[in-house]
């Protein structure tokens, strides 16, 4: 029992919205995962309206937690700006990637998403050209960079036309995943930092930047 | 009557002073030429308004060097005077020495006893500080290479002139007059008891300054009457030169020191403010004084001889000073101008002469002679300058002069006026990041609270033009109004976009009566007291109230951004309309207006990027 508890991820979701009072599907999604245990909610937009992002405390909320989630609206392609600040600000040389920067190797970092457009949209026929997983390469390369996993996006498409009863359906599995990533551990997870920077991926990408 | 003669005599000089000078300033030829010009259309060879009572015109005059001397010592903290102690004693004394040697050589040559000629040198060696200093403050070159070395010369004369007079008297080839005597009392003490007086009376200025003047000033500011700070200043600049006549040292000498003791204290700016206008009218006089003695009879009766003398009096000193300027390697334009600044004969010269001639070192008859000579080389130097000008620096400088360089002062891009709660906020974070404000503040208590504190703040007024002129308005960027008294603001705004065109000003408002004030007044940045810690407390309580903090935040952004707008469009509007009757009246009606505006903008949305109403509309019909 005791080595069940041990091997659970701890949870931090990083949740970026700046206007959640006139949200359908985000209020819902993020209801589903507040007051888990071992699942820790910082709701950015509320924690800094300033902009001004407490370095030290984002990065030891990092350190305290295995899986990291961004979870926000798919604004213009990408996150809000406020996410954005913070990756700016929060992700330091020397802390979270460069020669000293291993704060967050073996980590997994997971994308959360909401579009409004609809799955169809997000192909190479469809209106956006592009897939959502390759309009995410930037926050994916920046996980790379920083050591961490990158899981693939949980995403929730055409919010402009689910029902309520559609929503809540994809809340219930926003909840699964959660729950699901926080009992599974992957042999990786587990191996020594130094392993973790051992690998050729990872050297590879420190050499790049 | 004798009230009468002297109100005519002010009528005459001040008539001149006003209709020569702008003439002289508006033909590009300075202030000093045109003080000359005025003094000699008046003088014995002019108008002949004004007789042999301008030579004591003149002395009186003399004053003005002396509180010239002070001000000079008040921009110059201890710390700078140290760093010129090179070029004043190393440049000064060669310069001193030189040319009396090289004038006394002419004079040798010319047949004269070598006393006669070793003294006639060192006097001719001195510069006119009056004409040098206000001539090269005129033109802002006092901060140049040039100018600096230049003043440490001038130093170093007013120095020397000490000595010069207690050995004057040993080189008397006649025996002296009767009523020879010399300066002070202490000059008839033994050598070592003069040398005990006088370092006593150097200590007293010294010490009293630092210990003495500034509580007896911080007293006199908390009567609030600054008529009676005036006449304090007027009081510690006469008294310290009466302290060193006395003791027969330079008043000039004297007060310059004090100028140095008090330039670190918080009433420095007062008193600049305080002198400088005495100063000015002093000079100017003085000026005309000069003006109205050259004698131009000599110059009528033996031209050849006189301009022989003026030629090479000035020419002489030109070359040893640009010896000089190559022997400490200054740029050759910098050398020109210390060259020509200091080229003619000083005010000192006048008593020194006339000391000589009266203790038999010199004949009566050439100390005439060469009083005359001094005094047109004296005319002279503003059209030099004229040359170097016009002529010579553009022929050299192809890169323009850089005059920043070696600033006397220090005096901050940023003054701050009044360091109450709000302006002390601001210099806090200015000082934080590296901007030193010149800070100007009215109560007594708190500039030497904050001066204790170790900050450099001063005491004065800002709503008086000269004291803002004294803290370096002319050369700031910024000017902070955080007056604990608003309503000046305004006042003191028109001066200053008046006279500081340059400054850009940032005022404190109380409320938003104030600030249409401040902007009928032409200011773009107006800052209402309460208006970000209000939006703050609100933000607040829109979030205990259950708004999302963002929602909130953005809220008090758009709030705050239209009753920017409508405090400026109602300004507009007051403008329009007559004026308001009184304060309260116009604040009640300011309320009204905008409360009004408020009740119809409440259905104005804000943050339509997020809201994605009409996309759901156009998007979101398919799957219903």
């Amino acid at each position: 029992m005791a080595e069940a508890v041990s091997t659970r991820q701890r949870i931090l979701i990083l949740f970026a919205h700046p206007a959640l009072q006139s949200s359908r599907v985000n209020r819902k999604l993020l209801a589903a995962v507040s007051g888990l245990e071992g699942v820790t909610v910082h709701d950015l937009y509320e924690a800094y309206p300033d902009f001004d992002v407490d370095v030290p405390r984002e990065q030891a909320l990092l350190a305290a937690h295995d899986l990291i989630v961004f979870q926000h609206p798919f604004y213009w392609y990408s996150t809000p700006p406020l996410l954005k600040q913070w990756l700016d600000l929060v992700l330091e040389h020397g802390w979270a990637y460069g020669r000293e920067g291993r704060a967050l190797h073996g980590k997994r970092l997971l994308c959360a998403l909401t579009t409004g457009g609809r799955a169809e949209a997000y192909r190479r026929e469809g209106h956006n050209r592009f897939t959502v997983r390759e309009l995410l390469a930037p926050i994916e390369q920046t996980a790379r960079l920083c050591g961490l996993e990158f899981l693939p996006p949980f995403i929730v498409h055409g919010t402009h036309s689910l029902s309520a009863a559609a929503i809540e359906e994809q809340a219930r599995a926003y909840r699964e995943l959660i729950l699901a990533l926080r009992e599974r551990g992957s042999s990786r997870d587990e191996a020594p930092p130094e392993l973790a920077a051992a690998t050729p991926g990872v050297s590879e990408v420190r050499d790049a930047r | 009557m004798h009230g009468e003669g002297f109100f005519f005599q002010a009528f005459v000089y001040l008539s001149a002073a006003v209709i020569a000078v702008p003439i002289a300033k508006r033909l590009g030829l300075g202030s000093v030429l045109g003080y000359l010009i005025a003094g000699a259309g008046i003088g014995p060879f002019g108008l002949r308004l004004v007789g042999a009572e301008g030579q004591d015109v003149m002395h009186f005059a003399e004053f003005g060097v002396v509180m010239m001397l002070f001000l000079v010592g008040l921009e110059l903290r201890p710390a700078l005077l140290w760093r010129l102690r090179g070029p004043v004693l190393g440049m000064g004394g060669l310069q001193l020495a030189t040319t009396a040697l090289v004038l006394g050589g002419v004079g040798l040559a010319l047949g004269l006893p070598w006393q006669s000629a070793l003294a006639i040198g060192a006097i001719l060696a001195n510069s006119s500080t009056a004409i040098a200093l206000q001539s090269l403050a005129e033109r802002g070159q006092l901060r140049t290479e040039g100018g600096q070395r230049s003043f440490a010369v001038l130093l170093f004369q007013d120095l020397a002139v000490i000595p010069l007079l207690a050995l004057l008297p040993l080189l008397a080839t006649a025996s002296p007059a009767p009523s020879a005597r010399a300066e002070g009392w202490a000059a008839s003490l033994a050598p070592l008891p003069r040398a005990a007086v006088l370092l006593g009376a150097v200590a007293a200025v010294v010490i009293g300054g630092r210990f003495l003047i500034r509580p007896a000033f911080r007293a006199i500011a908390r009567t609030g009457l600054r008529e009676l700070f005036t006449a304090a200043s007027l009081l510690l600049v006469i008294a310290i030169a009466l302290l060193m006549t006395k003791v027969g040292l330079s008043p000039a000498l004297g007060t310059f020191l004090a100028g140095v003791v008090l330039a670190e204290s918080e009433y420095r700016h007062e008193l600049e403010g305080d002198i400088e206008p005495f100063k000015g009218l002093l000079l100017g006089l003085f000026f005309i004084a000069v003006g109205a003695a050259v004698d131009f009879s000599s110059l009528a009766a033996r031209p050849l001889l006189t301009t022989g003398l003026v030629l090479a009096l000035v020419l002489l000193k030109l070359g040893v000073l640009l010896a000089l300027g190559r022997v400490f390697r200054m740029r050759l334009e910098q050398s020109l101008l210390l060259a020509v600044v200091l080229a003619q004969g000083g005010e000192f010269t006048f008593v020194l002469f006339s000391f000589a001639a009266q203790n038999g070192v010199v004949d009566p008859g050439h100390a005439k002679l060469l009083v005359a000579t001094v005094a047109l080389s004296m005319a002279l130097t503003p059209l030099l300058l004229l040359l170097h000008e016009r002529v010579l620096s553009p022929l050299l400088a192809a890169a323009p002069v850089s005059r920043e360089a070696d600033a006397i002062d220090e005096e901050g891009a940023v003054i701050i006026a009044g360091f109450g709660a709000f302006g002390s906020i601001v210099g806090r974070l200015l000082a934080a990041n590296g901007v030193k404000a010149t800070v100007l503040d009215v109560d007594p208590e708190r500039v030497e609270l904050l001066r204790r504190l170790g900050l450099k703040v001063f005491y004065g007024d800002a709503s008086r033009l000269d004291l803002l002129h004294a803290a370096g308005a002319a050369r700031a960027r910024l000017l902070l109004l955080a007056l604990d008294h608003p309503e000046k603001a305004p006042e003191v705004v028109a001066a200053a976009q008046k006279h500081f065109p340059q400054l850009t000003v940032l005022a404190r408002a109380s409320g938003r009566t104030d600030a249409h004030a401040l902007l009928e007044a032409g200011v773009r940045h107006v800052y209402r007291d309460t208006l970000d810690t209000s939006l703050r407390a609100g933000v607040d309580a829109l979030r205990l109230l259950g708004f999302r903090a963002y929602q909130a935040q953005r809220a008090a952004q758009a709030f705050r951004r239209h009753d920017e707008r409508s405090v400026r469009e109602l300004t507009h509007l007051r403008h329009d309309r007559a004026a308001y009757l009184d304060r309260a009246r116009a604040a009640i009606r300011d309320l009204e207006e905008t409360l009004r505006a408020e009740l119809e903008r409440r259905d104005e949305r804000r943050d339509l990027g997020w809201d994605a109403e009409s996309l759901r509309e156009e998007f979101g019909q398919a799957e219903r």
